[in-house]
């Protein structure tokens, strides 16, 4: 009994101890705000430019990458003070960074949204405090496109497009018949590169025989391939869009004793690193590039827009796109 | 007492046909047998299976092999759910096992060696099962509802596995690993043969030993079995421990599956298959009465689902609508209450020209 009594007790212990430390957090904000402001009006001019960037998490390769770029760009030499936060995929993790970085009175906000919807408060609030924002690789679905500055990203349309044209370039009049490992339901990234897709290989007698969504990860890319090789056994061409559903398809292919781009050819969009792996050895056949190295951008935009300058409401990033020849080839350099 | 549960009055009729149809797994059966025979109107050759480089290969196979991680966390699922416990906790867990499993690999200096392949093996089942054990301790010991208890762990654990890949998708290749997964052990998948293995030990032990007894005392009253002699805390911790330690075998079979350590999407959403496999199964989220054998058509009709949507060409859009409308179809034809309804409208209408007649 007095054993579990001490047991008790320490429990309480360390759940008080983690009560006053969430306590701790919840009151910082309050404390930085009234030192905040002033250090606003004193920053600008040839001072470091404070930029807060909320990021939507940590959830793949092409992320990672995101981040290490926006880190590497916004250094002190560089003229920056970067604040950076990390809302693992919730979207109230975003707004309440991005409130934080308001009352902290940083020069400029940037963030890529979690989601489209449901940013019209919090950028009215970064508007009325004179704070301009910068959207990076998602845009937000609002109706008023005051409430920010610029929007830097791919364009997830002319992806699809790009992998659709070089489809059409190598395989038109063959008579192929494809399968499409849809990205996540709903989201632009699938809806786009879907629509580009279409629009490219219409005309062409490249027939689309079924299209199935993979949530852009690896295992259900890999389920569903199964499926569609139990289901038709005449499957030429595989467009998935992202990589790590195409990897998913690659193992489901080579379980079904055919040969990834060979039997069956292969083209997804991203080029991260095992993407490129699986190009360069000849299992992908052509990968459109989705680039994650949005931090010199970024550096830019922020520097015209704190400086007064115009910018350009939608800056579209180039994206490369490899051939297997062009994958040996830059494998080496990359950087993600 | 709890086998009087449930109302056992029944009209007359054929004896054998009754027995059979009010027997807790007969829909369940049904709804799956339907799930093979819709597949196979669409693909033809569905259940049809061929020898392709030495081993078996065909949509029956593919099923056998993708539900072998559901099956191992329902195994530990139905075991905690038949003490009235829950195990919110094992997405979390799958995804710890296949995160440290391949990063071990990956900075090892051997990747392809079956010793280090070994000691991945060892090291991730050896934390899953700390991690079982941790979710025993809070339930068993410290008296915190099982439903908080493993809320902890599930949403630590996801980050716990970020850090332990550093945020990446951690790829290696490893031959000896990729067996576990996606390889052939005598011409049947080797994910399927531990699984089913597990399975049958666990059902063994429990329907051998008085161990199946004695956990669903616990789980129809922990009170009156401890008072009983039954050690009701440790059986509690065990089969804790067990479900984190099928879970982490689970992880590693996904891993090994694509051989990726996805921190973020590995078992997401396990859980909630986990537990509606355990109910299509007949087991009562009220402790008590468990069925293996229930769990077992529970997870089969989950993969069956998963592979139908593609075979028949479900709508990406509609995909949540379809799986819903058939597991809410397979839960109400199992509830007695519904049948007995059904069974009284059905006689109402049968006896109706007799009494013309009369």
């Amino acid at each position: 009994m007095a054993r579990k009594m001490w047991m008790r007790g320490t429990i309480a212990a360390v759940s008080a101890a983690a009560m006053l430390a969430l306590g701790a957090c919840s009151s910082e904000p309050a404390s930085e705000e009234s030192g905040g402001s002033e250090s606003a009006e004193g920053s600008g001019g040839d001072e470091l430019i404070s930029i807060g960037f909320s990021q939507v998490g940590a959830e793949s390769g092409w992320r990672a990458a995101n981040t290490q770029s926006i880190q590497d760009t916004l250094t002190e030499e560089n003229g920056f003070d970067l604040s950076f936060s990390d809302a693992q995929q919730k979207q109230e993790n975003q707004i309440q960074a991005l409130r934080s970085y308001i009352q902290q009175g940083v020069d400029v906000l940037a963030f890529s949204p979690v989601v489209e919807t449901g940013w019209d408060a919090v950028l009215e609030e970064a508007k009325s405090a004179g704070i301009p924002v910068i959207l990076t690789d998602r845009a937000v679905d609002s109706e008023d496109d005051t409430l920010y500055e610029s929007f830097i990203g791919s364009d997830f349309v002319l992806e699809g497009e790009m992998a659709g044209e070089w489809a059409v370039e190598q395989y038109d009049g063959e008579g192929y018949k494809m399968v499409e490992l849809q990205g996540t339901t709903g989201s632009a990234p699938a809806i786009d590169r879907k629509e580009g897709f279409g629009t490219a290989i219409s005309g062409s007698d490249i027939e689309v025989i079924d299209s199935q969504t993979g949530n852009f990860t690896r295992t259900e890319g890999k389920q569903v391939m199964e499926g569609f090789l139990q289901k038709y056994d005449d499957i030429d061409l595989v467009f998935a869009h992202n990589d790590d559903m195409g990897l998913g398809a690659i193992e489901a292919i080579e379980a079904a004793g055919m040969t990834p781009g060979e039997d069956i050819k292969i083209i997804t969009i991203d080029a991260v690193k095992d993407g490129m792996q699986a190009l360069a050895d000849g299992k992908i056949n052509y990968i459109v590039e989705c680039n994650p190295l949005l931090g010199p951008d970024l550096a830019e935009i922020a520097q015209k827009v704190v400086a007064g300058e115009e910018v350009e409401k939608r800056i579209v990033v180039e994206d490369l796109a490899f051939d297997q020849e062009a994958a040996v080839e830059a494998l080496p350099d990359r950087q993600y | 007492m709890p086998a009087t549960t449930g109302s056992r009055t029944r009209p007359a009729g054929p004896p054998g046909l009754r027995n059979l149809t009010h027997h807790t797994l007969f829909w369940p059966v049904v709804a799956l047998v339907a799930l093979l025979v819709a597949n196979t109107i669409f693909s033809p050759d569905f259940l049809s299976v061929s020898i392709l480089d030495g081993h078996l290969f065909g949509a029956p196979i593919d099923i056998l092999r993708n539900s072998a991680p559901l099956l191992l966390v329902s195994l530990g699922m139905t075991l905690v759910i038949a003490t009235r416990g829950i195990d919110l906790s094992v997405g979390a867990v799958v995804a710890i096992a296949g995160a440290l499993s391949l990063s071990f690999i990956a900075t090892a200096p051997d990747p392809g060696s079956v010793s280090t392949v070994i000691i991945a093996i060892a090291i991730a089942l050896g934390l899953c099962l700390v991690l079982g054990i941790w979710n025993g301790f809070l339930v068993s010991v410290v008296g915190i509802q099982p439903i908080i208890a493993t809320l902890i762990l599930m949403t630590a654990g996801r980050g716990v596995a970020m850090l332990i890949t550093e945020g990446q998708i951690t790829t290696v290749t490893s031959a000896p690993f990729k067996t576990l997964g996606a390889g052939f052990w005598l011409g049947l998948p080797a994910a399927a043969l531990i699984a089913y293995g597990v399975y049958l030990i666990v059902a063994l032990i429990t329907r051998r030993s008085a161990l199946g007894m004695l956990v669903e005392a616990v789980g129809i009253n922990p009170s009156a079995s401890r008072l009983a002699g039954v050690r009701a805390r440790t059986i509690v911790w065990t089969v804790f421990a067990l479900s984190g330690l099928f879970s982490g075998l689970a992880g590693l079979i996904l891993a090994s599956n694509v051989m990726a350590a996805d921190a973020n999407n590995a078992g997401l959403f396990i859980e909630l298959d986990a537990i509606l496999a355990v109910v299509i199964g007949g087991t009562s989220l009220q402790g008590g009465k468990f069925s293996l054998s229930g769990t077992l058509v529970g997870v089969l009709i989950i993969t069956t689902l998963t592979l139908t949507v593609t075979i028949v060409g479900i709508s990406p859009l509609v995909t949540p609508l379809f799986k819903a409308l058939v597991v809410i179809a397979v839960t109400l034809l199992q509830s007695p209450r519904v049948r007995d309804k059904l069974a009284a409208r059905a006689r109402q209408r049968a006896a109706r020209p007799e009494e013309v007649a009369a």
